[in-house]
């Protein structure tokens, strides 16, 4: 007999949710639909002016992608729970929570990095300078895999629940507040030309400290969801 | 030495019960399991099997009572691993074949020496189909391949919530065939079931259950 080392099983898991993903991939499709029709809507709802455009551009964005990882958010441990997958990754002799955050990292790498990869197409819809879309992309990059832990651990809180998704939503979006103002926060100031990277330096810390404990709240959360 | 090793039972419970809004789901129970033993759960729909058989794979907590591994009183990490649960929700992703599930189960379990996946899926009668997706098979041919599971992965004790649910004669067979194979190799095997069960090596303890 022969037990698994753990990177095996990180792979493992890894490369279950992204065939798995990648089997339903018009669901991929979805939240950069979303996104790119919520963005468009705002010149035909704002008008076509240049500097309004360029002043909220970056807002609209980050909201925009915020709402769409909200979309796929809902579905992240809901059909392991269902077809007892994740009773089997509770009772493998493996750490709980690094398996978890495999899962998470394979849910980033499906919703949040398809939005990141057509933001520079948001962007340059509302006309925000080619220079400043670096920073936009670098605040994305910290903030969506802050939203994709905080978004698992709360879906984690309410999987014993029914018709979570509202009560998700609700949860979740006063949690963003924080990130979301030092996102806006640093493309602002990249837009007068101010230093930026303090927000951002706030953003990765930020992501350091839920890198670490999401991932345990999330095995705590479901254990005790499954226990009853 | 295989007396002394046969005097420590493999898993002991003593007045274990559970609660669910402080009713007890049963009676308390005290069984001991050894090394090579089946033990056959029985008791009526909603007397407690499988919240039993939940607790002690460490799903559920204990409310009430011990339980015993090896003569220590149980501690996860130190069992994990070595006990395979296999329940109602069969715990396959039916948009993957069940040659991929097996393997994201070994990637997770690590293998039995020898076992690999084409192979237990032959022995357990779903050659051809190892590699359509779950979701285009049947109820049985689902189950056995959940049940393909119980031959690649090592463990030690089976907990085995209705496994002849579904399945053709054939397919019990089959079943019978693997608690034989791995209670004589020293394994053990905790077995709930409402159907008569022809277990042909030697008579499985029985485990009544009482809500």
């Amino acid at each position: 007999m022969s037990r698994a080392p753990l990177s095996r099983a990180c792979l493992a898991m890894l490369r279950r949710d992204l065939v798995l993903a990648w089997r339903r991939r018009s669901d991929i499709a979805m939240p950069v639909l979303y996104s790119l029709i919520v963005t468009m809507l705002f010149p035909f709802a704002l008008g076509p002016e240049d500097t309004l455009l360029q002043r909220i551009a970056a807002g609209v964005i980050l909201v925009t992608v915020l709402l769409a990882m909200l979309l796929a958010l809902d579905a992240i441990f809901a059909s392991d729970i269902e077809d007892g997958s994740l009773e089997q990754l509770m009772l493998a002799p493996q750490p709980l929570a690094l398996m978890l955050g495999m899962k998470i990292l394979a849910h980033w790498l499906t919703t949040a990095l398809p939005l990141i990869v057509i933001t520079p197409l948001l962007a340059t819809m509302l006309h925000l300078p080619a220079a400043i879309i670096p920073v936009l992309l670098l605040a994305l990059l910290l903030v969506t895999p802050l939203i994709s832990l905080f978004g698992a651990v709360l879906v984690a809180l309410t999987a014993g629940t029914r018709r979570s998704g509202m009560l998700l939503a609700l949860m979740l979006l006063p949690l963003c507040v924080p990130a979301l103002i030092f996102a806006a926060g640093a493309v602002a100031a990249a837009q007068q030309g101010l230093p930026w990277l303090a927000p951002i330096s706030w953003l990765a810390a930020l992501l350091v400290l839920a890198v670490v404990l999401a991932p345990l709240a999330c095995a705590a959360a479901l254990r005790i969801a499954l226990d009853s | 030495m295989t007396t002394a090793h046969a005097a420590v039972p493999l898993l002991e419970a003593r007045a274990l019960s559970f609660y669910r809004q402080d009713e007890p789901v049963f009676a308390p129970l005290d069984f001991q399991l050894h090394a090579g033993e089946l033990a056959l759960v029985e008791g009526d729909n909603g007397s407690g099997k499988t919240t039993l058989l939940r607790m002690l794979a460490g799903l559920l907590h204990v409310a009430a009572g011990e339980l015993h591994w090896r003569g220590k009183p149980l501690q996860r990490d130190a069992c994990a691993g070595e006990i395979l649960f296999l329940g109602h929700q069969l715990g396959l992703k039916t948009d993957l074949s069940p040659r991929e599930n097996l393997r994201v189960a070994a990637g997770l379990h690590g293998c039995r020496e020898g076992a690999t996946p084409a192979g237990v899926l032959a022995g357990i009668g779903l050659g051809g189909y190892e590699d359509e997706p779950v979701r285009r098979l049947s109820a049985g041919q689902k189950k056995r391949a959940a049940l393909a599971r119980l031959q690649l992965l090592p463990a030690t004790l089976w907990l085995l919530d209705e496994p002849y649910a579904n399945l053709d004669r054939r397919g019990i067979a089959v079943v019978n065939e693997l608690l034989q194979t791995h209670t004589s190799h020293g394994g053990a095997a905790l077995v709930t079931s409402h159907g008569s069960m022809s277990f042909h090596g030697g008579e499985p303890r029985h485990i009544r259950m009482h809500a």
